[in-house]
């Protein structure tokens, strides 16, 4: 082959990567690590009111997601396990104001692996010798962190356990190593273990400064704004409600 | 900003250099060995620890958390025996590096070993030479520049590890943060500044390695 048409056919080969095939519209959704189970089936229940739209979706921690977002990443819908990720995405005019709201709550909760003999019974005892090592979100970038974060700072603790700390990715990366037994305990939420994972015990529930509060939005400028609306009126709906209380999700 | 990009720049050059060490005491022996022996299911060891180079990072931790973790079967022996745990510390990221740079030693090594001309061993053990003498003072000289080459990836490839630390020695600040964690870090938290910061100095650092190791691998006539 000569040089020319192989270059021919390298640059078509890139040109079908680049460009979208032209079919029913699909949208993104970037949600929050937390949402992952209970939104991938609520994505399938709309698809199946509309199968002719797919919905895509993007999981990991909330932080992560809007710096994807504001980098231009092409999303249509934002979600969050937090009120402060969203203020910022508002603040740098990201996503549609008005479509702004709370769709979910949650609870904070430590849990431990199901074999632990440890048995904790308030905060205090995570600063505990049979306590070695803690998983939590890294507060810079998973809101579950933030609020844990918040709920050991005031009881004076978290400077104490700092060096106890795992700084996980996302919410599900904490929940997965205390499964593991590779720590002795970790920062995840209620909903998180409502699937009754035989792995992990729950151990006590943080009561919070703020409530937890998911809020939902329509990200800008993508083209696929009506499409985007109609999915955030779903999870609004009773059917995406239902799906969500029986992933272990409070109404808002 | 200097503080917090001087602590994860140090760690970075001290799990890389226990990493490299590692990847070429172990490296060596493999390529000598696999190099000289015949045996059967040479190619498929062969494969095998080339396997670390090719495999997704991901496939890798996960591989480390399941022997290395504290239920794996080499951890667990470590913490029942000597109470030693890898997860989450300095010494896991070296395992993970040290893992992820053996084929970049293994590779250059068994090269450099079968390039070495069997006549010019032969020609010092007929001037009486034993087989210790033989290596050392025939076939390693010949072969050095690719072992010294083979080190050279590998300290640059367990600098740059990522993924598979990631899973085995998280992200710890201080602990087990290194250059590439930290500028994940800093641009997942839209430190956008201490992100610019971390891949120059990455960047410069690295040039630095590349101009020295140039010099060292020139050929001295």
């Amino acid at each position: 082959m000569k040089l020319p048409t192989l270059a021919i056919w390298i640059l078509s080969g890139a040109t079908a990567l680049v460009v979208p095939p032209a079919c029913g519209a699909d949208i993104v959704v970037s949600a929050a690590s937390s949402l992952t189970n209970a939104f991938s089936e609520i994505g399938k229940a709309f698809e199946k009111t509309k199968p002719e739209h797919k919905v895509l979706f993007s999981f990991g921690a909330s932080g992560s997601l809007l710096q994807q977002i504001s980098r231009g990443a092409p999303v249509d819908v934002f979600a969050s396990a937090d009120q402060e990720t969203m203020d910022r995405a508002q603040k740098q005019n990201l996503i549609v104001v008005e479509t702004r709201r709370n769709f979910a709550s949650n609870k904070l909760v430590v849990v431990v692996p199901a074999g632990a003999k440890a048995n904790l019974v308030e905060l205090n005892e995570l600063a505990s010798t049979s306590i070695q090592r803690i998983a939590i979100g890294n507060p810079e970038s998973v809101p579950v962190g933030r609020y844990a974060k918040a709920a050991l700072e005031a009881i004076n603790a978290w400077e104490r356990l700092l060096p106890k700390m795992i700084f996980t990715q996302n919410v599900r990366q904490g929940l997965d190593y205390v499964a593991r037994g590779e720590v002795d305990a970790g920062f995840v939420y209620l909903s998180d273990v409502s699937a009754g994972n035989p792995k992990v015990k729950t151990a006590l529930q943080v009561p919070t400064a703020k409530p937890i509060l998911y809020p939902m939005a329509v990200v800008k400028g993508n083209g696929q704004e009506n499409l985007a609306r109609t999915f955030v009126q779903f999870v609004y709906s009773e059917t995406g409600q239902k799906i969500l209380a029986n992933h272990g999700f409070l109404s808002p | 900003m200097l503080a917090e990009a001087l602590l994860p720049l140090l760690l970075t050059l001290k799990v890389a250099a226990w990493a490299t060490l590692a990847a070429m005491l172990v490296g060596v022996a493999l390529a000598l060995w696999m190099a000289r022996c015949r045996f059967r299911g040479r190619e498929i060891l062969d494969a095998v620890l080339t396997l670390p180079m090719v495999m997704p990072p991901t496939v890798l931790g996960y591989y480390l958390i399941v022997v290395i973790g504290r239920n794996g079967w080499m951890g667990h022996w470590l913490w029942e025996s000597f109470g030693v745990n890898l997860m989450f510390t300095w010494q896991g990221a070296v395992f993970a590096a040290a893992i992820v740079a053996l084929p970049l030693v293994f590779k250059g090594t068994r090269a450099a070993f079968e390039a070495v001309d069997s006549q010019t061993e032969n020609a010092a053990r007929t001037l009486g030479v034993s087989e210790v003498g033989v290596f050392f003072r025939v076939t390693l000289p010949l072969a050095w520049r690719g072992i010294l080459a083979g080190g050279m990836l590998a300290f640059a490839r367990a600098m740059g590890e990522f993924g598979a630390t990631l899973m085995v020695a998280g992200n710890l600040p201080g602990r087990t943060q290194t250059l590439s964690l930290a500028v994940y870090d800093a641009v997942q938290a839209g430190q956008d500044d201490l992100a610019n910061f971390l891949v120059v100095l990455t960047s410069v650092v690295c040039v630095v390695i590349l101009v020295a190791s140039g010099r060292l691998l020139k050929p001295k006539y």
